[in-house]
């Protein structure tokens, strides 16, 4: 394989993982606290899905020449990690939360459908998979949202609020990376731009007809930077965090 | 007086409860619904109860019921009632079951071998 091919590989998984990391890392803190039982088991759960999908992807990545999973996934500067600014953003309130889990699923999802059939072929099983589990993770996220949207007044306002909010970072997770024109030729992953256009028809329909509107995003680029390393003031005290006992021994068996 | 709650196998207990001990409790606010999950651990097998959930729709009961009952071992397919659609006997009528002794003959169960006894007779008897 050529050189540019693995370093265009390596920087496709490296993004997808470390989404996964801290937004699964994110979505654990509302671990005891969710708003009732059988959603908080349900919650956390998806989150311990999210940081195992993630350590499969770093284990590629390994595979590719990179440090082992655990060390690349917690011993990193803030300004190394490649996530998207909508998934390091604190979690809010509970239909922040869901919002973003929806938006974040249905294009997780969709990538995750590009990439079963991607030449690359640790990618492609990978796809394979964890795509299931990820359909769930869907339908839970539609399940909530419907509800909330056919509910009372304030859920209703509160999920729409936490739409307008949240529509213009969802862009940044769509970030062209350095590389698109190289994975697209080589059939290795369809490429941002498609899987926007995918992504945005998709779930405009459906929170359409959950009776919600869509909010209109002029500037798609004004939170960009994530995927080069520029991140909101919010990430690097959750890594300080993520950290924490990592750093007390780096060397230590789990 | 009676108790009055939002599940209806408390309701169907008929407890009594003194006037002064008695939540009114606001339906509007606190009305999530019971639902009884039924659960399917292989593709043609019998769907068994497992337990149930509180949710506030019939979808959010199906999510909520995945979550607590189909995470460990397999699962091919649940299925989530109202518990207020369930048509139960009284516990107090339990005893329309009792069978008098003298028509044991009457159950299934005495019969229970009596294919493999017959079956092993005549096999020896052909020996």
């Amino acid at each position: 394989m050529s050189n540019d091919k693995l370093t265009a590989i390596n920087e496709l998984i490296n993004k997808m993982a470390d989404d996964q990391l801290i937004l699964g890392h994110r979505n654990s803190e509302w671990t005891g606290i969710g708003p009732v039982l059988e959603e908080d088991i349900a919650f956390s759960s998806l989150a311990q899905d999210k940081v195992g999908q993630s350590y499969n992807l770093y284990n590629i990545l390994h595979q590719n020449g990179l440090p082992e999973p655990d060390t690349y996934a917690f011993n990193r500067k803030p300004n190394e990690y490649k996530c998207s600014h909508l998934v390091q953003l604190p979690i809010g309130e509970y239909d922040f939360s869901l919002v973003r889990h929806f938006l974040y699923d249905h294009a997780e999802y969709l990538r995750f459908g590009m990439l079963t059939n991607s030449t690359f072929e640790p990618l492609r099983n990978m796809a394979r998979k964890f795509r299931p589990e990820i359909k769930y993770h869907v339908f839970h996220a539609n399940t909530w949202i419907k509800q909330l949207a056919n509910s009372n007044d304030d859920a209703k306002l509160r999920i729409q609020t936490s739409l307008n909010f949240a529509m213009p970072y969802a862009f940044s997770m769509f970030e062209p990376g350095k590389y698109e024109a190289l994975l697209i030729e080589e059939k290795i992953f369809e490429g941002e731009v498609a899987l926007q256009a995918q992504w945005k028809d998709y779930v405009s329909e459906l929170l359409e007809s959950y009776g919600l509107n869509v909010p209109e995003v002029t500037d798609v680029t004004q939170h960009y930077g994530g995927r080069y390393g520029s991140h909101t003031e919010h990430l690097e005290p959750m890594i300080k965090e993520m950290q924490e006992v990592f750093s007390q021994d780096p060397s230590a068996e789990w | 007086m009676k108790h009055i709650s939002l599940d209806p196998r408390v309701n169907r207990m008929e407890l009594e409860t003194p006037e002064d001990q008695i939540v009114q409790i606001d339906a509007e606010k606190e009305g999530w619904i019971t639902y009884e999950v039924f659960h399917q651990k292989k593709t043609g097998t019998q769907h068994i109860h497992a337990g149930i959930v509180h949710a506030p729709s019939d979808e959010m009961a199906l999510v909520f019921a995945k979550e607590q009952f189909a995470r460990r071992g397999s699962t091919t397919g649940l299925w989530v009632v109202k518990s207020a659609n369930i048509v139960a006997t009284l516990a107090e009528d339990a005893e329309v079951f009792e069978t008098t002794p003298e028509k044991l003959h009457r159950e299934p169960s005495a019969y229970k071998v009596r294919d493999k006894i017959e079956n092993f007779k005549k096999q020896n008897e052909q020996q």
